[in-house]
């Protein structure tokens, strides 16, 4: 079992920054987090920032934002590699963050014993789409459908990428905050 | 006298499409299940879902966290209480509250309960499923009894509420100590019982034998948990590695096969209630004196972050992620449900197998639907 320290260093280096004498300072758009995380979220080597970020949501795990176009390459890298080797997937969550459209995916690793939660954004709301992981991990095949019914967000070389829940003719994407829902008449 | 009619040598067959469901006995529930079958052969299973969507984590965006543990109990109805016990965990740890031992006790006794009540269902509906008609009647026989202890302390007997953030509703019952403790000796007769009715059961061990073989590297790629996890021999007890309210002071074995078909599938369940009641026997005697409830604000604010807590359901891992931004509503609720991971896996189990096969997978996945269709 690696601590969240270590894995934050481990994962770190794969994303080496090519200069390297930069000084990591920490740049983050809320004032708030980056109070709270500046104290452990100095990686021991500089990691490349703009394709890989750490934060601290307040929760138990090591929490990573990653590029949409680096995506695959983590979460292989998660898998295969044998010190962290996170084959389970157990949750993949839709999220809306207003703007930005996104995933999020809780991994742990049943034989070391450690989680991690990868987030991936986007502000593209019109055609959001990311890599899909389902040849990484199978049940994600059926998560990510969910995510693109009630999202929209779609997921390149997904095999079967159509609605789960609703009708093929549905509109729009319910669980987006700016969905307008003329149907339902109970709303508080 | 016979007279055989020669086969044409160019009759030809094709694969072809039917459904099953969503008003078949087997989904328990309604549940469609598009099957692409060459003869009786399975060469697809495309589940069809959302006959029963409710949306359950957008209108948890609207309503409060005491609200919200409400409608936790309509997603998988066999283990509400414990379902209510997730979110009020989760509340919990974002607030830290300490909760009193009392309270840690009674949920997991009610718990363990909770799941072998909903282990009494799948058993008779089982057998049931195929063809074993008198299972259901022992089995709803003995979950009754079960039931009159619910409606008894929580004052319902399938959803529960019994669980709120802080603690517990209301006391338990004065009688309850002693209508359980009958209960485990009653049960500790009945369990045998079902072994000899069922488990050794000739025709019935033929017909699960062997069947929908679900191997652990696929079982934990599947993302799938609980008895059908730990029936392919992957530890994966949510009470073992995560332990919450009082499953850290009880003793008890995560049961484990190897097997992976569906007889290893029933067997865990059989003898997860050995297990249950085990942990109801030490706990049951031993209920700490205090309050029940820890008070907390009527308006129930959660800090700005992100909380995850998972619990052991009867049907799996059953995880909670709320993500509040600092109100009195969570910003976005996530469930994961283990009916439907394990759904995840059921054409890669089918697919081989005849259609009478299907269903005795279908049964011992034990799917609720409402936890699917969250």
């Amino acid at each position: 079992m690696m601590t969240n320290q270590e894995l934050q260093n481990l994962i770190g280096s794969w994303f080496p920054n090519p200069e390297a004498t930069e000084v990591t300072s920490e740049t983050k758009e809320n004032p708030e987090v980056t109070e709270q995380t500046e104290a452990q979220s100095k990686p021991s080597q500089p990691i490349n920032k703009s394709l890989l970020e750490f934060t601290d949501e307040g929760s138990e795990f090591l929490n990573i934002t990653v590029q949409p176009e680096h995506l695959y390459r983590l979460m292989g890298q998660l898998r295969s590699n044998e010190q962290t080797c996170f084959d389970y997937l157990f949750c993949l969550t839709g999220m809306d963050w207003e703007p930005e459209l996104g995933v999020v995916y809780h991994l742990e690793s049943t034989v070391n014993r450690h989680a991690i939660v990868v987030k991936v954004k986007t502000s593209d709301r019109e055609n959001p789409n990311f890599d899909s992981v389902w040849d990484i991990w199978r049940t994600a095949e059926f998560h990510e459908r969910e995510v693109f019914d009630f999202f929209g967000i779609k997921f390149n070389n997904h095999p079967n990428l159509k609605r789960l829940f609703l009708t093929e003719n549905w509109e729009g994407f319910p669980l987006r905050k700016d969905y307008v829902d003329d149907v339902n008449m109970v709303i508080m | 006298m016979k007279e055989f009619i020669e086969i044409d040598k160019d009759f030809k067959t094709e694969p072809y499409q039917i459904n099953m469901g969503p008003q078949h006995p087997a989904t328990h529930g309604v549940l469609n299940l598009l099957l692409t079958i060459d003869g009786e052969i399975i060469k697809k299973v495309e589940p069809d879902l959302g006959y029963i969507h409710r949306s359950i984590e957008k209108m948890c965006e609207r309503d409060s966290y005491q609200q919200i543990v409400h409608l936790t109990d309509r997603m998988d109805y066999l283990s509400a209480n414990i379902n209510n016990e997730a979110v009020c965990l989760t509340v919990e740890k974002a607030l830290q509250l300490e909760i009193p031992d009392r309270v840690k006790v009674i949920r997991t006794i009610i718990g363990e309960l909770t799941r072998i009540s909903s282990h009494c269902l799948w058993w008779g509906v089982m057998g049931m499923d195929v063809g074993a008609l008198t299972t259901y009647f022992y089995g709803f026989r003995d979950r009754e009894m079960l039931n009159d202890i619910f409606e008894e302390t929580c004052g319902a007997r399938l959803t529960m509420n019994y669980n709120v953030p802080g603690g517990l509703m209301y006391d338990i019952h004065p009688n309850f100590v002693g209508r359980v403790k009958k209960f485990i000796d009653h049960f500790k007769t009945k369990i045998p019982e079902y072994d000899r009715l069922l488990s050794e059961n000739v025709i019935f061990q033929k017909r699960t034998k062997g069947v929908g073989i679900l191997s652990k590297e696929d079982a934990i790629s599947f993302g799938v948990s609980g008895p059908v996890g730990r029936a392919s021999g992957y530890s994966c007890d949510v009470r073992k590695y995560h332990p919450y309210s009082a499953f850290d002071r009880v003793d008890f074995n995560e049961v484990l096969r190897t097997e992976g078909d569906t007889f290893a599938r029933y067997q865990v369940r059989i003898q997860e209630l050995w297990e249950s009641l085990y942990v109801v026997e030490q706990l049951i005697d031993n209920i700490p004196e205090g309050e029940y409830r820890v008070k907390t604000n009527a308006v129930i604010k959660l800090p700005k972050g992100e909380f995850y807590q998972k619990v052991e359901t009867a049907r799996g891992e059953l995880g909670v992620y709320i993500i509040s931004t600092g109100t009195k509503n969570p910003y976005r609720l996530k469930f994961r449900s283990p009916g439907f991971s394990n759904l995840s896996a059921l054409n890669h189990m089918a697919v081989g197998s005849k259609i009478g096969d299907l269903v005795a997978i279908m049964a011992t996945l034990d799917l609720v639907i409402p936890d699917i269709d969250r």
